[in-house]
């Protein structure tokens, strides 16, 4: 799955299973600060990433994504690896 | 007035729904005039399954109308409908509290709710039985809690005094108003937004109910299985919808020239202590709630005009609540008008009671009495005066609202022309 899939797909669930506005989201939005996604919204979207993707985020691992692009790239790297 | 001219009035400022009736007010008041059934075969989900395949519907309700789509997934149907139905209430009342307004510091808000996020609650079984607790979405215990009505309503509504839910069954929303209006009365807020909500229409709710053999089976004939008082009832319908009253303290209200729609004079509770679903036999816990509600406002029950009946279409409520009100009322339960707008509506359970006190409030400014349909054949043991069929112009000053809930809990308030 190269790259723009992984983006255009979790764009998709942004909009799908958070309802964010499709407008919003670029590789730089910070999920707290620019797309308001509270910590009860992360777990939301670590789980949608999960079934989506078929990989599995550790807690750890989580606590990087600050961003679109930081979850598009951590999603790749577990495909990757 | 119960301890004298001191006491801080209750006066009802706004008023709003969101039920099988309709999505407004006044939609809703036009139906019931009309003696509409809001109760169809049910299309939440397939009943074929079940015993009982009607209910009683909120009809084209689209989230997305009324929220965002980020936060109405947020929400569970029954805050929803809260929501809904507060934001109209608010706006009838022309109240609307910016976050540094210190009248927001005095102003709360009460939601009963019977039941809560069932259907949320549901969900999450599945999701755990099926795919495991790590699975389990992370929404699911904010959204399913009965009190999570009254928490968005202050987010959104910049509420920041007394906050509270009642969870009494079919009477949770009889005690949001009441106990609001005691907040009020004691002078720890001057508005309250007080209502109910309930939205569990589905196949787990409907089998419960079922198996303890609450519900009409009249899946032949919807509009004509909610039949409170008459002889063949078979049950109550379940119903879905949310109603809210806005209550301010009366000075508050005269000087800002708001528009009061009657003044909430009397709340009277009491337990039957008897059973936990059935009424007690003979009406006497259920009469003790409405000479305490008589007693609270400092009345007679010459000065009851119409009562809004509990009225559920069960065999067992409409014959001890016709007793019970010949209890209270001696005399004059002979010659009052009582109706039961459950006939139209169904059983909203825990919103009910703030369904009926917009029925009730709404009789006295219309000059109006709502009919209780599909009353045709009379039952020996319910010989009152049910206002059959067809509404009633009726000048009417003091009204009665009736809430009773499984568990044994009663609840009357009484509501008097502004």
């Amino acid at each position: 799955m190269d790259r723009s899939e992984i983006e255009s797909r979790l764009n998709g669930l942004l909009v799908s299973e958070l309802g964010l506005d499709e407008s919003k989201i670029r590789p730089d939005a910070r999920f707290e600060e620019d797309l308001e996604v509270d910590s009860l919204g992360v777990v939301e979207l670590l789980m949608a990433l999960e079934d989506e993707f078929g990989v599995q985020i550790p807690d750890e691992e989580a606590e990087n994504i600050g961003t679109v692009g930081q979850a598009v790239d951590l999603v790749a790297n577990k495909l990757a690896g | 007035m119960g301890s004298g001219a001191e006491r801080r009035r209750v006066v009802v400022t706004g008023l709003g729904t969101i039920n099988p009736l309709g999505h407004t007010v006044d939609d809703t008041w036009k139906a019931a005039l009309a003696g509409t059934s809001g109760v169809d075969r049910i299309t939440a989900f397939d009943p074929s399954r079940l015993a009982t395949q009607i209910a009683a519907e909120v009809k084209d309700f689209d989230p997305e109308d009324h929220f965002e789509r980020k936060d109405a997934r947020r929400m569970d149907r029954f805050t929803q409908l809260f929501m809904v139905a507060t934001a109209q209430a608010l706006q009838d009342a022309g109240i609307a509290f910016d976050p540094a307004d210190p009248d927001a510091r005095r102003a709360g808000v009460v939601i009963g709710a019977g039941i809560g996020g069932m259907l949320t609650f549901v969900e999450g079984i599945d999701t755990l039985r099926e795919r495991g607790p790590s699975r389990i979405n992370p929404l699911t215990i904010p959204k399913l809690i009965s009190n999570m009505g009254a928490g968005m309503a202050s987010i959104e509504f910049n509420l920041y005094g007394p906050t509270n839910c009642t969870v009494t069954a079919c009477s949770a929303s009889a005690n949001a108003i009441g106990d609001a209006a005691e907040i009020i009365r004691r002078g720890a807020a001057d508005v309250m937004v007080a209502g109910g909500s309930e939205a569990v229409i589905c196949e787990f709710a409907v089998g419960s109910f079922n198996s303890s053999k609450a519900l009409s089976t009249n899946n032949d004939d919807p509009q004509g299985a909610s039949r409170p008082f008459d002889l063949n009832r078979d049950g109550f319908v379940l119903g879905e919808g949310a109603a809210t009253l806005i209550l301010e303290e009366r000075e508050r209200a005269l000087a800002r020239g708001a528009d009061i729609h009657a003044e909430l004079i009397g709340y009277g509770m009491s337990a039957d202590a008897y059973h936990i679903t059935l009424p007690r036999p003979g009406g006497a816990g259920a009469a003790a709630a409405m000479v305490a509600a008589m007693e609270d406002a400092g009345i007679e029950p010459a000065e009851v005009d119409y009562i809004n009946a509990h009225g559920t279409s069960t065999s067992a409520n409409d014959a001890t609540e016709t007793a019970a009100i010949k209890l209270a009322l001696g005399d004059r339960a002979g010659s009052v008008a009582i109706s039961s707008t459950k006939s139209m509506t169904g059983h909203l359970l825990g919103g009910a009671g703030a369904m009926e006190a917009v029925f009730s409030i709404l009789a006295i400014n219309r000059s109006t009495l709502p009919p209780t349909i599909n009353y045709q054949t009379p039952d020996p043991e319910c010989d009152l005066d049910y206002v059959p069929n067809t509404p009633r112009e009726a000048d009417v000053s003091t009204v009665m609202s009736n809430s009773f809930g499984f568990g044994g809990h009663n609840v009357a308030l009484v509501f008097r022309a502004a």
